[in-house]
C-alpha cells in the first residue's frame, strides 16, 4: 500500500510533496497579502477619511460574508476582465490571462485580508489610550508613535487572532484546487483518480494538513510566548 | 438583464438547497456537539480521550478533505458498498450533510465546552443542595446558562456554516455557489451571477445576525 507514495514514475510521493509545497507557497503568499491588506484596511477603518472608511467596511463585511469559494470563482471568471480593463487605463490593449496560481493567491489573500483587518483593528483598540496620550505628550510624531508605541503593543494582542487567520488561510487554499492549481488537494484528486484509491490519498493529504496546522500552531504559540515576555500575570 | 432574470429560478433553487444544508447540518451538529462537549468535560478518560481526538482531527484538517474522504473515500471499500449505509453514503447530499455535521459538531463542541465551564460553580452547588439529579441539573441549570454565554460565538459559527455549505458544490451538489458557477460557465455574464449569489449569502447572514440579536435580548438576565 505504501509503495503508492514512493518517488518516481510509479509512485505518487513526489507529486504529493510537490503539492504540499504548492499549498504552502499559496498559503504564505496569500497570508502576506492578507496581512498587508489587513493593515491598510484596519488603518482606513480606524482613522481614514469617510469614503475610505466606508470602502473598508464594505470590503470586510462583504468578503467575510460570502464563501471563499465564491470569491475564487469570481476572480477566476471576472479577474482577467478586471485586469484587462485596468491595463487599458494604462494604455495596454492586449488580452490579459490570469493563471490559476494568480487567481488562487489573489482570492485567498483577499479573504485573508478581510479577517486580518478585523483582528488588527481589535488589537489596536486594545492598546491603552494613555500610552498614545503619553507618546503625544512627549512630542512624538505619528509615525514614531506607530513604530515605537502602537505597533509593538498591538502586535502582541493581535498574535492569537493572526494565528487563527493563518489556519483559515491554509485551509482555504484547498479550495483553489477547483481551478486545477496543482496544490495538495488537486494532487490527491489526480492520484485517487488514476489509482482508484481515494481513501488512501485523501487520508494522506489530511495527515499532511494536520502536520502543517499542528506545527504552525506550535509556532504561533511560541511567538505569543515571546511577545508576552515581560508582561506580568496575576497567576504565573 | 434577460440573462439575469432567466437565471434567477436556478439561483433560487440553489439558495433553497443551501438553506437545507445549513439547517440540517446545524441542527444535527448542535445535538452531536452537546455529546462532544460533555464527553470532553468528562472525568472519565474513555469519554474524554475520544472526544479530544475527534475535536483535534476535525479542527486541524480542511473541510474539503473531510468531504472528499467521506464522499470518494468511503465508496472505495467493498464492505461499505455492501453495507446498509451505502444508500446514504452514495448520495452527495447526505455525504455533504455528514461532513458538515461532524465538522460543525467539533467546532460547536469546543464553544459549548467553554460555555459550560463558564457557569459559576455556586449554581451547581445550589442545584446539588436542592437534591437535583445530574441530568436534571444539566438540563435546567447548566445548558441554559451555557447557551446564553455562547450565543455570540455560536452566531459566528452559524455564519461560517452558511459559507461552508458552498463546498458541497465540489461533490456535484447544485447549491447556491454551484448553481452560480454552472450558469456562469455558459453565459457571457459570469460576474453578475456571482454577485447575485453573494447577495443571497449576505441576506442569509443578515437573517442569522438578526436572529442571534433577538435571541440575546430574550436570554438576557431576567428576560
Amino acid at each position: 500500500m505504501l509503495d503508492l507514495l514512493s518517488y518516481g514514475a510509479t509512485g505518487w510521493g513526489d507529486e504529493m510533496v510537490q503539492g504540499a509545497g504548492m499549498t504552502l507557497l499559496v498559503a504564505v503568499l496569500a497570508y502576506l497579502i492578507g496581512l498587508g491588506a489587513g493593515c491598510l484596511t484596519a488603518a482606513a477603518k480606524l482613522s481614514g477619511p469617510l469614503p475610505l472608511r466606508w470602502l473598508a467596511a464594505t470590503y470586510t463585511t462583504v468578503v467575510r460574508g460570502v464563501p471563499a469559494l465564491l470569491v475564487i470563482w469570481l476572480l477566476f471568471y471576472g479577474g482577467s476582465g478586471l485586469i484587462g480593463w485596468m491595463a487599458l487605463l494604462f494604455g495596454y490593449g492586449g488580452r490579459v490571462e490570469l493563471s490559476a496560481f494568480a487567481v488562487g493567491v489573489a482570492s485567498v489573500g483577499l479573504v485573508s485580508g478581510a479577517y486580518a483587518a478585523e483582528v488588527i483593528r481589535g488589537a489596536v483598540h486594545a492598546v491603552p489610550k494613555g500610552q498614545l496620550e503619553a507618546a503625544r505628550a512627549l512630542g512624538m510624531h505619528r509615525l514614531l508613535i506607530l513604530r515605537r508605541i502602537l505597533a509593538p503593543q498591538a502586535l502582541r494582542y493581535a498574535l492569537p487572532g493572526l494565528g487563527n487567520v493563518w489556519q483559515m488561510t491554509l485551509k482555504d487554499t484547498t479550495l483553489v484546487s477547483v481551478v486545477s492549481l496543482a496544490e495538495l488537494m488537486r494532487q490527491a484528486y489526480v492520484a485517487s483518480g488514476s489509482t482508484r484509491q481515494p481513501f488512501f490519498f485523501y487520508l494522506a493529504a489530511a495527515l499532511i494538513y494536520l502536520v502543517i496546522t499542528t506545527l504552525s500552531e506550535t509556532g504561533f504559540r511560541a511567538l505569543s510566548r515571546r511577545a508576552d515576555r515581560g508582561v506580568r500575570r496575576a497567576a504565573a | 438583464m434577460d440573462m439575469i432574470l432567466s437565471s434567477l429560478p436556478s439561483l433560487v433553487s440553489g439558495a433553497w438547497l443551501t438553506v437545507q444544508l445549513v439547517v440540517l447540518s446545524l441542527a444535527l451538529g448542535l445535538v452531536l456537539s452537546v455529546g462532544v462537549a460533555l464527553a470532553r468535560l468528562s472525568a472519565n478518560i474513555l469519554f474524554r480521550g475520544p472526544a479530544s481526538v475527534f475535536i483535534f482531527l476535525l479542527r486541524s484538517t480542511p473541510l474539503l478533505v473531510q468531504i472528499f474522504l467521506i464522499f470518494y473515500g468511503a465508496g472505495q471499500f467493498v464492505a461499505v458498498r455492501e453495507s446498509f449505509l451505502w444508500p446514504v453514503l452514495r448520495e452527495p447530499y447526505w455525504c455533504a450533510i455528514i461532513a458538515l455535521t461532524l465538522n460543525n459538531a467539533a467546532y460547536t463542541g469546543e464553544i459549548l465546552r467553554g460555555g459550560i465551564q463558564s457557569v459559576p460553580f455556586g449554581q451547581i452547588e445550589a442545584a446539588r443542595a436542592l437534591g437535583m439529579r445530574r441530568l436534571l441539573m444539566f438540563r435546567r441549570i447548566m445548558l441554559p446558562q451555557a447557551f446564553r454565554q455562547i450565543l455570540p460565538a455560536y452566531g459566528n459559527e452559524m455564519i461560517q456554516m452558511v459559507q461552508a455549505t458552498s463546498l458541497a458544490s465540489t461533490i456535484t451538489l447544485m447549491e447556491l455557489t454551484g448553481a452560480a458557477r454552472a450558469i456562469a460557465s455558459r453565459s457571457f455574464q459570469p460576474v453578475e451571477m456571482f454577485v447575485i449569489a453573494g447577495l443571497f449569502y449576505l441576506a442569509m447572514n443578515f437573517a442569522i445576525a438578526q436572529a442571534v440579536r433577538w435571541g440575546e435580548k430574550r436570554l438576557a438576565h431576567g428576560g
